[in-house]
């Protein structure tokens, strides 16, 4: 069987698409999917378990904002040297409405947040009264951290 | 996933909390059982080995600061092993590094307890 093709290889973007229940026993399928996805790209393991642990901080404040009423739904974009991460959480429920925001809460939230900025080279998050939580992260291939 | 959680006396009146596997949002409740069990017996010097622990979010850390937090109100004290550098990776990022007395093995850890 031949190995396949390394997305270093490939021009076009590949889309990789999850929705979870918001469930805390949920959030290990995400961070095993973002791994697989990962793993395509030419990313070292220890940035590999960099974005593992970022999707799945970004995944615990989905369900936390979404109060088990709503799912959370993962966007995996793998390019040739990065990945894109999209997380929403579809909730309208009033909150804090920044990363920067949620820092300056210091709680655990914040506290995830705050890794999250720390392993990931873009983060980007926002509330729209209409469709809730969007948290948008980015890793290039041998970035910052 | 899962984690499991095992808790010993050891000298004096110090416990170890030995855990294996991964602390996340899911499993972190288990966690803090046993911890807050230890402190509503009023065990206040604990050291809880990370050896074993695979993966670890800000969800484990939040129980592991909770616990620090309650046994300082009692004059204790929490000491960490660990020597998994993903793991020591966040306490660095998070400055818990810090906080926490974070040793290589068990003995040292041990010593180390107020």
């Amino acid at each position: 069987m031949n190995e396949p093709a390394s997305l270093s290889t490939i021009e076009d973007s590949a889309f990789v698409e999850l929705r979870i229940p918001p469930k805390a026993e949920w959030a290990a399928v995400a961070r095993l999917t973002v791994a697989a996805v990962a793993s395509r790209l030419d990313f070292s393991l220890d940035e590999i378990d960099d974005i593992k642990l970022a999707v799945a901080e970004a995944c615990t404040h989905a369900i936390g904002r979404s109060n088990g009423d709503h799912p959370v739904e993962l966007i995996f974009e793998a390019q040739p040297d990065s990945i894109i991460v999209t997380v929403r959480d579809f909730s309208t429920s009033p909150h804090l409405e920044s990363v920067a925001d949620e820092l300056d809460e210091n709680h655990v939230g914040g506290l995830g947040l705050f890794i999250i900025q720390s392993l990931m080279d873009d983060v980007d998050f926002h509330v729209d009264a209409g469709t809730g939580g969007e948290l948008t992260m980015a890793k290039r291939v041998g970035g910052t951290f | 996933m899962d984690i499991k959680v095992n808790v010993r006396k050891s000298a004096g009146d110090a416990y170890v909390v030995e855990l294996a596997g991964e602390i996340d949002v899911y499993t972190s409740p288990k966690v803090k059982d046993a911890i807050t069990e230890l402190i509503d017996q009023g065990h206040y010097n604990l050291v809880i080995n990370l050896e074993k622990v695979r993966y670890i979010d800000s969800t484990g850390l939040g129980v592991l600061i909770g616990g620090l937090k309650r046994v300082r109100e009692h004059g204790g004290s929490v000491n960490l092993v660990c020597t998994n550098p993903q793991i020591k990776k966040i306490f660095d990022i998070t400055g818990l590094v810090k906080i926490f007395g974070i040793f290589d093995d068990e003995p040292s850890a041990m010593k180390a307890l107020v």
